[in-house]
This record gives C-alpha cells, structure tokens and sequence, in this order.
C-alpha cells in the first residue's frame, strides 16, 4: 500500500504516507478545532460509508482520466496525476472510479504534511488523524503523531479498530488519544454491516480503554441492520468496567453521501436515540453525546 | 408631506424614536457648516457621506466617559456620592447612562463594565440580582444597538455574571465586547464567551493586546471599544466619523492610475475637509465643552477627543480595476487593496487639526460597516457576502488590513447550529484569528435570534415585528432590517 509495510518503524527514514485530503479546520473531529489528515485505504466496507471513495488505492487504470471535465487529471508514465489547481471539486472522477478510490490520494511525507498545516497552527487545538483507516499505515501513523507533537500539536487517532494497537505502542505513546467506532457489538451484524470481523474492535476497545487513551467512542445507528441497543449497553459495560471517562456519541444514520443501496434507509427518530442514550447513561457512561 | 408631520404620524415609530426623529427635523434647520462646492459634489453623490450625523453638530458623536474616575467621585451636578454597594454602583450608572450624549442619542459606551462592579461583588446572589436587573434596565431603556459595554482582558465573578445573564436574557443590547489578551484571560472565562456568543451573537472578541500597544504608542492610554467596535480614547472619544464610499469612487476614475494618481488623492482631501470644519464647530461654535458637566467634572477631557476618517467599499473598487481578480480570492488583488489602504492611510497620517490634541491632531482610520441604504458596497474592507473563501483563508486574508485601523474594524463570521456542540473550537478559531493580527473577530450561531447585523445586534424576531407594520423598542430594529434586505447579512457563509 505505501513503500512501509504494517508493523514498520519509522525513525531515521522519511515516512512517506498515501493521503486522502487534509482539512485545515474543523469542529466534529476531537475536542477544540483541529486539522484532519485523511489517509487512504480502509480494510472495512460499511454499508453507511460517506466516503466511499476513500477504501481502496488507486490502480492507476486510467478511467477517471477522461472523465474529468476540468483536464485536471492526466496519465503520465503509467501513472494517474492529479492537479489541484485545475480541479473543480466537481466528483466526478470518483464517480467514474470502478475501484472505490480517488485520484486525488496522494502520496506525502510527514514534513509535508505538516508544512501544509503549519499556517494554521495558531488556530489549532491539535491533529486528528483519520480515513480511510489510518491504522493500515502504522509507521507513518506514528512519524506523523511524533512530529506533530513536537511542532505543538497533539494528535487523536480516528480508527475503525482493525488494527491492534497493543502491538503498536509507539502509536499508542505518541497519540493524545483514540476515537474508536464500535459499529456492531454481534460478530454476525458486524460482518454484515462491515464485511469484516469485529474481534479485533472489541479487544482495542477493552485495551485502550484500560491504557486510559480513550477518548471517545461512537455507533452509528441504523434502523433494522443491527442490534444497537446490545452495542450500546456492550460498549458502555466495556468502558465503565475499564475506569474509561471515554465519552459516547451515538449517531444518526444520514443518507447523503452514501452508496445507492442504503440511501433509502431511514434515519432513527429521536425516540430511539434517547433511548440509547438512556442506556448508556444507566450502564455509567460519563458522557454521552447524540448527534 | 413635511419631514416633521411624517415623523410625528408614523405608525411604526415609539414616542421616544418620534421625539429623536423631530429633534433631527429640528437641526437639519441650521445649516451653519461652510461646505465647499467640491464637497457638496461628493456629499450628493454618496462618495463623502457624514452617516446622519447633523447639519450642526451639538455633540461629539461617540463619548466614551470615564466611568473609573465617576465612580470613585461621584457627580456633583448629579447630587450623586460614590457608591457603596452593588445597588448603588448600578443604580449610579444608570442614572448617569441617561446624561451621556451621542449621536444616538443613547450612550454607545457603557464603560468596562465588570471592573466597575467586580469591588461590590461581595453576595454573589445577590450580584447576580443586581446586574441582572442592570442588564435589564439598559436594554429596556437605552434603544439603541450602538450601545456597547466592555468586559476583560482579566476574569472577574462580575464578568462570569454579567456572560451567564447576558445568555439567560438574549437581549440584542447592549453590545459586548471581551478584551482578550492571551496572558492575562484564562481559557475557562474565554470558553465560557464563546459558548455566549454562540447563543447570543456576543461578546464578540477584541484584541487587547493590539489595542493597548497602539494607543499607548499613540499617547492616547487606556481606551475602549464602543459602538460597533470603535477604539476610542477612553476620557475622550470622538467628535465625529465621516466616511468615504471606495465602491462610489472608483467609477469616478479613468482606471487605476487615474484613481490613485488623481481621484482618491482629492475624495481624501475633501473628506478631511469636511472633517475639519466639522469639528471646528463642534468644539469652537457649539459650546459643548465650555458647558456639559460631563468635563467639567473630569469624566471626558477635550484634549482626549480624536475624529474617525472611515471608508467602506474597498472590495468594489478593488474589483472594478481588478481585471476579474476578485478582492478575498485572489492575491493580486488583495495586494491591491492593500495598496489603496496604505495611501489612504499615510494621507491621513500627513494630516493635522490643530484644534484637536489627542495623537497630535491626527485622525483615526476606521472600516466603517455601512449604513441600511448601502447596496453592493462591503462594509470597510471586509470581503462580500456570497465570497467569502474557506473560514482559515478568510481570516488570514483579512488580518493584514486591520493593522491600519485602531479605531476600528473587524469581521463576523456565522457558524451552524452545530457548532454549540463543540464551543472550544470556537474559541481556538478566536484566538487563532487575534494571534494572526484580526483586530476584532464576531461570531453567532446562525438559528441565534439575536443576530450581528453589520456590527451592531437586533434580534430577528423584531425585525419580524417591524414588518408586520407594529413599531419596535430598538430604533435599530430598523436600520438592521433594509440591511438584511440590502446587504443581504443573512446569507453569510456558514462555517462548519
């Protein structure tokens, strides 16, 4: 996926990392405002997914090329180039995209990374490092956190889970930390709903919590694809019973952005999500939160 | 019909608004200003515009008393002992508030309000009763939006107060500042701000630091923000504000050298002009320094009053010789309207009154917001409604022109609903803003019903009242609703 490989260290060598968008400012990703660096690639498929477009690597097919209306995109050496200044933002090379990607992913180092957010430091309480799954790049994850800590600006980690952070302590040192989805508590659901298991969350989510990295934790609810109410008591049982003042947020389900197949689910009433947040309150959690 | 019988008939006008509008009937009377033809021109055709100011002015237009000194004295020509307690303290400014003239008619500076009554915070149940009934008062009493009180840089229970009462009571006035200086304001008294003014469109944020510097490097000393977001000696305050139409000018040249070379040269001359036989009225013809109690007894000081050399429409006439490039989009452009501020700038700067002490007889530059009749021109130099870029490159786009204006200028920026969730990121973009050189920075919430017109507050269901016809408390009420009309202020970007 990048020249490092998952389980790679970093230090001494210029970390370079495949990048999905960095966004200077914003309000929903941590606590305060904070820059968010995208990185592409994500090993889970959620049916809900409002970035789609951000799972798989580019192949360098060439499709997208001619569907650019703004001859932003161009095919040189065998490879996709993307040139911001000429695009219009206008999606229509993810549209044509068979692969769920982008051409707009580019490949980055830490430095550069960060001399792309360096304007806007004086406006930053930290970084929030997404996807994608930010996870499948490790290496890069950490260099990235690492440097950003020293430049003065704390990083969270956005993850799906599916990597096992108690095998990456350097991540886990290095990040102020975690943001942790917990999409389905039943490994049968979960793999209905993300075409992957769910192990692996639920041993991040008792790790982190006990390693006192939590710091938030979120479901997002779909009507009659799974039991959410189980997920909600399981995590919350999980987070008090590790001592995590992690707080909860619990989300509505929204149709825009997604694939045609789930764009005409409903979105839960209010009802249902104060009813689960009820739950979690009773279970102890500190903080819960409903978007 | 006559000016005075269509005042005294309109239906959608209070008693108090009525007998404000008859007393401009009534000045607009005298005419003993000498006006040049050359001026007349640009006053006619909107370049050179005195923002209602009078034909013989009786008043400086903004007083900015010295509150300090007022409680630690008491006023003689008030039969007024300094106050003891929190009753007293409030009840003296209040009474006090009704004698401060202005252009409004109302003070526009109701002083730093929790230094004055943080010493007789002892029961904070009970100051909670007093400056809640305080508050109260001023926006039941004192009409008008220009209307605005100072709070910081430092923390105080008074100032915790006067934030948690001004978001209980959603009241458009007065207008709030917070002077915000990072080594002396804490987060927790910043955050709790910026949670208000996500509720009530206030306080808004001022640079102290920035402030402080430049009035003490211009000898002016303490000073205040009043009004919409005027700097303004405190003591003192300013006899008048002229302002010039950048975006009216502008067609006036033959192109760009032309503008700077010629047009913009003379339009500054005149206003300054203007500006001088304005205050050459004031303070030789109109007696008010030889007889308010106000100097007499040491609350404002004639050798503490400046004047305000404001414009407006810097994006429009950047535009129109822009080729296309767009002021806030485009560097070029941009660098342009830098250009012409500078200019302006050090033809103010080259400029002296004698007659006026304060900064050695130079007038202050300030980014005049508009007035409710203005169409396609951008209040000072803010960038259009319906331009504006990404909320980061905005800031940074704007911050180098508020160096040029210590009597003013600033930016609003309107945030969804949203944003309430997370308020400490409001307050990073905040101070994010001051530290990159924004001078004064403005937030609400865009559902919030009270909203920042241009600079000062209404509540949007007034404007609804006034509407339908039925008269409203605030006389401001109606400036903000041809502004929503004609500036289009609602439909600012919304930052995420």
């Amino acid at each position: 996926m990048t020249d490092i490989a998952r389980g790679d260290v970093a230090r001494g060598v210029v970390a370079r990392g495949v990048v999905a968008k960095i966004l200077p400012f914003s309000a929903v990703d941590g606590p305060g405002n904070r820059a968010v660096v995208f990185l592409q690639g994500c090993d889970f498929d959620c049916r809900y997914c409002h970035n789609p477009e951000t799972r798989a690597l580019c192949v360098h097919c060439g499709l997208c090329v001619p569907a650019c209306p703004a001859g932003a995109l161009s095919l040189e050496g065998g490879r996709v180039r993307w040139d911001a200044a000429r695009c219009v933002s206008c999606g229509a090379c993810i549209a044509a995209c068979p692969h769920g990607s982008s051409p707009k992913a580019v490949s980055m180092t830490v430095a550069e990374v960060l001399s792309s957010i360096d304007r806007y430091k004086p406006f930053l309480s930290g970084v929030t490092v997404s996807g994608g799954e930010c996870g499948l790049q490790p290496a890069f994850l950490e260099a990235l956190l690492v440097e950003a800590r020293a430049a003065g600006l704390p990083g969270l980690v956005d993850t799906n889970g599916s990597a096992d952070f108690s095998s990456l302590p350097g991540v886990v040192a290095a990040a102020e930390g975690f943001m942790l989805d917990v999409k389905a508590w039943d490994e049968t659901e979960h793999r209905a709903l993300t075409g992957a298991p769910n192990r692996a969350v639920v041993a991040n989510l008792r790790f982190l919590a006990a390693a006192g990295k939590l710091y938030e934790v979120r479901t997002v609810v779909v009507p009659g694809q799974f039991d959410a109410a189980l997920t909600v008591r399981e995590t919350a049982r999980t987070l008090v019973a590790a001592g995590s003042g992690a707080r909860y947020k619990i989300i509505r389900f929204r149709p825009q952005g997604v694939r045609a197949a789930w764009r005409g689910l409903p979105t839960p009433d209010d009802a249902t999500m104060g009813a689960l947040a009820a739950i979690a309150l009773r279970e102890g959690v500190r903080e819960v939160v409903v978007v | 019909m006559n000016p005075g019988l269509a005042v005294i008939t309109d239906r959608t006008l209070t008693y108090q608004q009525k007998v404000a509008g008859l007393a401009k009937v009534g000045e607009s009377t005298e005419n003993p200003l000498r006006i040049g033809a050359e001026l007349q021109v640009y006053r006619d055709s909107g370049v050179i515009c005195d923002l209602f100011e009078g034909s013989a002015p009786y008043r400086p237009r903004y007083i900015v008393p010295d509150y300090e000194r007022f409680m630690r004295r008491g006023s003689a020509f008030l039969g007024l002992e300094p106050p003891r307690d929190i009753w007293e303290a409030t009840a003296a400014l209040l009474i006090l508030y009704r004698h401060v003239p202005s252009i409004t008619t109302f003070p526009v500076y109701l002083g730093d309000i929790d230094a004055l009554l943080e010493p007789f915070v002892e029961d904070e149940a009970e100051a909670r009763k007093a400056i809640g009934l305080f508050l109260l008062s001023i926006d039941r009493t004192i009409n008008d939006s220009f209307c605005h009180a100072d709070i910081g840089p430092d923390a105080t229970t008074a100032g915790r107060l006067i934030l948690e009462l001004t978001r209980e009571q959603k009241n458009a006035v007065p207008n709030l500042s917070l002077k915000y200086d990072p080594d002396r304001t804490p987060d927790d008294f910043a955050l709790l701000a910026a949670s208000v003014a996500l509720d009530v469109a206030k306080p808004s944020f001022a640079n102290h630091r920035m402030f402080a510097a430049e009035f003490e490097a211009m000898g002016l000393g303490d000073y205040a923000v009043a009004s919409c977001y005027n700097g303004l000696p405190k003591g003192g305050g300013s006899c008048t504000l002229v302002r010039l139409n950048l975006a009216a000018l502008a067609p006036l040249a033959r192109g760009l050298d032309d503008f700077s070379g010629r047009v913009l040269p003379d339009a500054v001359a005149r206003q300054l002009e203007y500006m001088d036989e304005r205050v050459r009225f004031l303070i030789e013809e109109s007696g008010f320094f030889e007889s308010s109690f106000l100097v007499k007894e040491g609350l404002i000081d004639a050798g503490r009053f400046s004047a305000m050399f404001g414009l407006v429409g810097l994006a429009e006439a950047v535009n129109a010789f822009g080729d296309g490039k767009r002021f806030g989009r485009d560097a070029e452009a941009d660098a342009l309207g830098l250009e012409i501020i500078e200019r302006i700038s050090a033809r103010v700067a080259a400029h002296r009154n004698p007659l006026l002490a304060a900064n050695g007889g130079r007038y202050l530059l300030h980014a005049q917001v508009g007035i409710d009749s203005d169409r396609g021109v951008s209040p000072g130099c803010r960038i259009p409604i319906g331009e504006e870029p990404e909320l980061a490159d905005h800031i940074l786009r704007s911050a180098p022109f508020h160096a040029f204006f210590p009597s003013g200028i600033g930016d609003v920026f309107a945030f969804e609903p949203t944003a309430r969730a997370n308020p400490l990121h409001l307050l990073d973009i905040a101070k994010g803003a001051l530290a990159s050189g924004l001078r004064y920075f403005s937030a609400y919430a865009a559902d919030a019903d009270v909203v920042r017109i241009t600079g000062y507050l209404v509540k949007r269901s007034e404007m609804e009242r006034l509407g339908r016809g039925e008269a409203s408390l605030q006389d401001t009420t109606a400036l903000g609703r041809n502004a929503v009309n004609n500036l289009g202020v609602l439909e600012r970007r919304l930052r995420p």
